[in-house]
């Protein structure tokens, strides 16, 4: 298995659908790092040659297209700032609720997490 | 996010200059505003706003990273009271 930038390991995949197991490379990133470095995109990723190995690794790092660690670094920088200058945006990210303005009466699932039931109502007239 | 960058920043015009005026003068007073939608500029930086929530003026000192945020996103309009004030009665 090659070893691509540090501790990515795609798998017996065509080159261009394996790239994408990088953090922060998708579909589109591949095609592009693949049509600069000349590789050809059908080629399984175990069978790429050193050669190859190393022209993608120079157009990926020489682009500076932001991988794994360093991008997950700028996400959560970009977070804490938001947090903490206290904007509006910042606020919902704390408090893990929808940052852009979607309805939280109900849905809203992905941001709140699993449905927290609160306690059954009381007798009849009790409401 | 949303505004066509050509048209450029969005500023209520008075608040400008009145931002010009204390640069000028050099003092740093509060201003008091109700211009929500105005985009904080670079000129803004270290000044004091008022800024309206639709009831009370909150206060919002600048920093240099709000710069590009507007000043609305500082003064929230909403206050959650919490849940559950039925099952206490």
């Amino acid at each position: 298995m090659p070893r691509l930038l540090g501790v990515d390991i795609p798998n017996d995949k065509r080159i261009e659908a394996a790239l994408p197991y990088i953090y922060g490379i998708g579909r589109p990133m591949a095609k592009r790092i693949l049509r600069e470095a000349g590789v050809d995109p059908d080629i399984r990723a175990g069978q790429l040659s050193d050669d190859q190995l190393n022209a993608l690794t120079q157009i990926i790092a020489g682009n500076k297209v932001l991988i794994e660690g360093d991008l997950r670094r700028e996400l959560q920088a970009h977070l804490k700032r938001l947090q903490q200058i206290q904007c509006y945006r910042g606020i919902r990210h704390r408090r893990g609720l929808p940052v852009r303005g979607q309805r939280t009466s109900t849905n809203a699932r992905t941001r709140k997490g699993p449905r927290k039931t609160i306690g059954a109502a009381k007798k009849a007239g009790g409401k | 996010m949303g505004r066509s960058l050509k048209k450029g920043p969005y500023v209520f015009q008075k608040l400008l200059l009145k931002v010009d005026k204390l640069n000028e003068a050099g003092v740093k007073k509060p201003i008091k505003t109700w211009s929500r939608g105005s985009m904080i500029v670079p000129d803004f930086v270290g000044h004091t706003f008022l800024v309206h929530n639709g009831k009370d003026f909150i206060t919002v000192h600048v920093s240099e990273n709000m710069v590009g945020h507007k000043l609305g996103e500082f003064a929230p309009t909403r206050k959650f009271t919490g849940h559950g004030a039925a099952t206490k009665k």
